[in-house]
């Protein structure tokens, strides 16, 4: 088998699927040429994660990783939803093939971009140690398959 | 859970009667086809006889056939030995085209770092060449012509006798990789003007890992590998008796039945087509409609990707395939949708369902049935999809 079965369990039944109309902060990271979007919402009340939906279009492991991230930060402060690792997502996940690491940086990924989005909207300052730079780590990792990286 | 295996074209089920053949030539008849004593003759006779019915279904000589390991040895043989023959008189220039199997294009890009000059044949957006572009490459040092007979991913079928006609008025080496077509369209390798044609057993309910490389006689052709006396000297190894014995079963079981066949295995990809481009929108079918592999079904969902696609499909017992990135193991969509000038965004969405005669009208229904259902799941999940229907409106 070519994945785990948490990636599996994760894939065929996606915990926190779909959208959210009243969203406090949304971010949407990837590139369908590459062949993987995932855009995350989040509902936050006293800097805690209360809600959180997501919308992902790319293969099973893309869809797996959207999944545990959304249950990994769901209830968390935000603090800790920062700190989500995509090493966290995987461990979470039993693992996945190496060629699909990349899904787990998406995933990491929406969920900072979807901060960034609360912290902007709320005329937060951003940290650039924590939101870095605009650059996409996931187009890295498409090895330059992805000349198309909005970011 | 019910299996409805419809990826024929990545390998098919073993016919009864291959299999039969199998075992009964491996319990009894286990001699060395080179020895001399009757254990081996008698194995030597068998693998005639096999012989002879795989050259009459291909209208070949007994003598032209070779047996291979597969598919890939034999396109591999087939254009480094005609490769090496155009180098010998100056002749350095081979033409092909843009969507072949990998076997045959990376043998050609083995060949073009040794200095080859390749022209790759647009397929255009139907997944066809075009006569008169092909006939304007043809050079004064071409060597070579590979061209495959029906490609594996979009099922197109392209017009081999012309190009047959064409290489012989030219004095140009023709080879065409058959494997898709082989025991499921009409081949008659005089007629249609081939010089090399490469097959495997098992995409016609033969087994896997034996192979055919025809090779029209009078074309000098050199081993590249070096042992026994096998294959007339050409191909060493011990002879694969039961491999060969039942490829000929099964070839001969889809000859004999291939009006019939193409008959009913076409009806059940247009019917599958039909329903799918009129149920599910914004779905694109893959390669021209005619001429097209009876069994070829290969569309292209937008909005989606399709390894979750093939992977909701399993779910519910369906074996196909997809082209996309994530299922061909590199970052790329599969080289045969971008040949057609798809964009990425679209070709990750592709469906390859391959059927063959073992497949039924209730599994058609059935695939009918779900197919669309996963579709419009794995749409309403997607912001791709999100943002095509927002452009809609």
């Amino acid at each position: 088998m070519l994945y785990s079965e948490k990636v599996m369990d994760h894939f065929s039944n996606p915990r926190n699927l779909g959208k959210m109309d009243d969203a406090d902060g949304v971010g949407e990271v990837g590139n369908a040429k590459c062949g993987d979007i995932m855009k995350i919402y989040l509902k936050i009340e006293d800097g805690i994660i209360v809600d959180v939906k997501f919308n992902t279009f790319g293969c099973a492991s893309a869809i797996a990783t959207s999944s545990m991230a959304t249950e990994l930060i769901k209830g968390q402060p935000i603090e800790k939803a920062l700190e989500l690792s995509n090493k966290a997502v995987v461990e979470a996940l039993d693992g996945l093939p190496p060629a699909k690491i990349h899904c787990s940086v998406l995933a990491e990924q929406a969920v900072k971009a979807a901060l960034k989005d609360y912290y902007t909207k709320n005329g937060m300052e951003l940290d650039p140690a924590i939101f870095g730079s605009e650059d996409c780590g996931h187009c890295h990792s498409c090895d330059g398959g992805c000349d198309g990286c909005e970011g | 859970m019910k299996t409805v295996y419809a990826d024929n074209a990545a390998t098919t089920a073993l016919s009864p009667e291959a299999l039969d053949a199998m075992v009964d030539c491996l319990k009894n008849n286990y001699g060395n086809a080179s020895s001399l004593h009757h254990a081996g003759q008698e194995a030597a006779a068998v693998v005639l006889e096999a012989r002879e019915t795989i050259a009459k279904a291909l209208g070949a000589g007994v003598n032209e056939i070779y047996f291979t390991s597969g598919g890939t040895e034999a396109d591999n043989w087939a254009i480094t030995n005609a490769a090496r023959l155009g180098e010998k008189k100056g002749k350095k220039h081979i033409i092909s085209t843009t969507f072949e199997h990998h076997a045959v294009l990376h043998t050609l890009m083995k060949l073009e770092k040794e200095g080859f000059e390749v022209t790759y044949l647009d397929v255009h957006e139907d997944g066809y060449i075009r006569l008169d572009e092909f006939k304007k490459a043809v050079r004064e040092d071409t060597c070579l012509v590979t061209i495959m007979y029906a490609n594996n991913e979009i099922g197109t079928v392209q017009p081999i006798e012309e190009i047959g006609a064409f290489c012989k008025e030219k004095g140009v080496y023709f080879h065409t990789d058959a494997v898709q077509a082989v025991g499921h369209l009409p081949i008659n390798v005089a007629e249609q003007n081939i010089d090399m044609l490469s097959f495997s057993a098992h995409k016609f309910h033969g087994p896997k890992g034996i192979g055919v490389l025809y090779c029209r006689k009078g074309i000098p052709l050199m081993g590249f590998m070096q042992g026994g006396a096998q294959e007339r000297n050409k191909r060493p190894g011990t002879t694969n008796t039961p491999a060969i014995v039942a490829t000929a079963v099964a070839l001969k079981q889809c000859c004999d039945k291939m009006e019939e066949n193409i008959k009913y295995v076409s009806g059940l990809r247009d019917k599958l087509i039909d329903t799918i481009l009129a149920t599910v929108p914004r779905t694109r079918l893959n390669g021209g409609r005619s001429p097209r592999l009876p069994g070829n079904v290969s569309f292209c969902f937008e909005g989606i990707e399709g390894e979750s696609l093939l992977l909701h499909l399993d779910l519910k017992g369906i074996c196909g395939s997809s082209g996309s990135a994530c299922t061909s193991g590199s970052l790329d969509p599969s080289h045969v949708l971008l040949a057609l000038g798809l964009p990425h965004e679209i070709a990750h969405g592709s469906l390859r369902l391959s059927l063959c005669e073992y497949n039924t009208e209730e599994e058609i229904d059935y695939i009918i049935e779900e197919l669309p259902k996963i579709v419009s799941m794995l749409r309403d999940m997607s912001p791709v999809w999100e943002k095509i229907m927002k452009g809609d409106n």
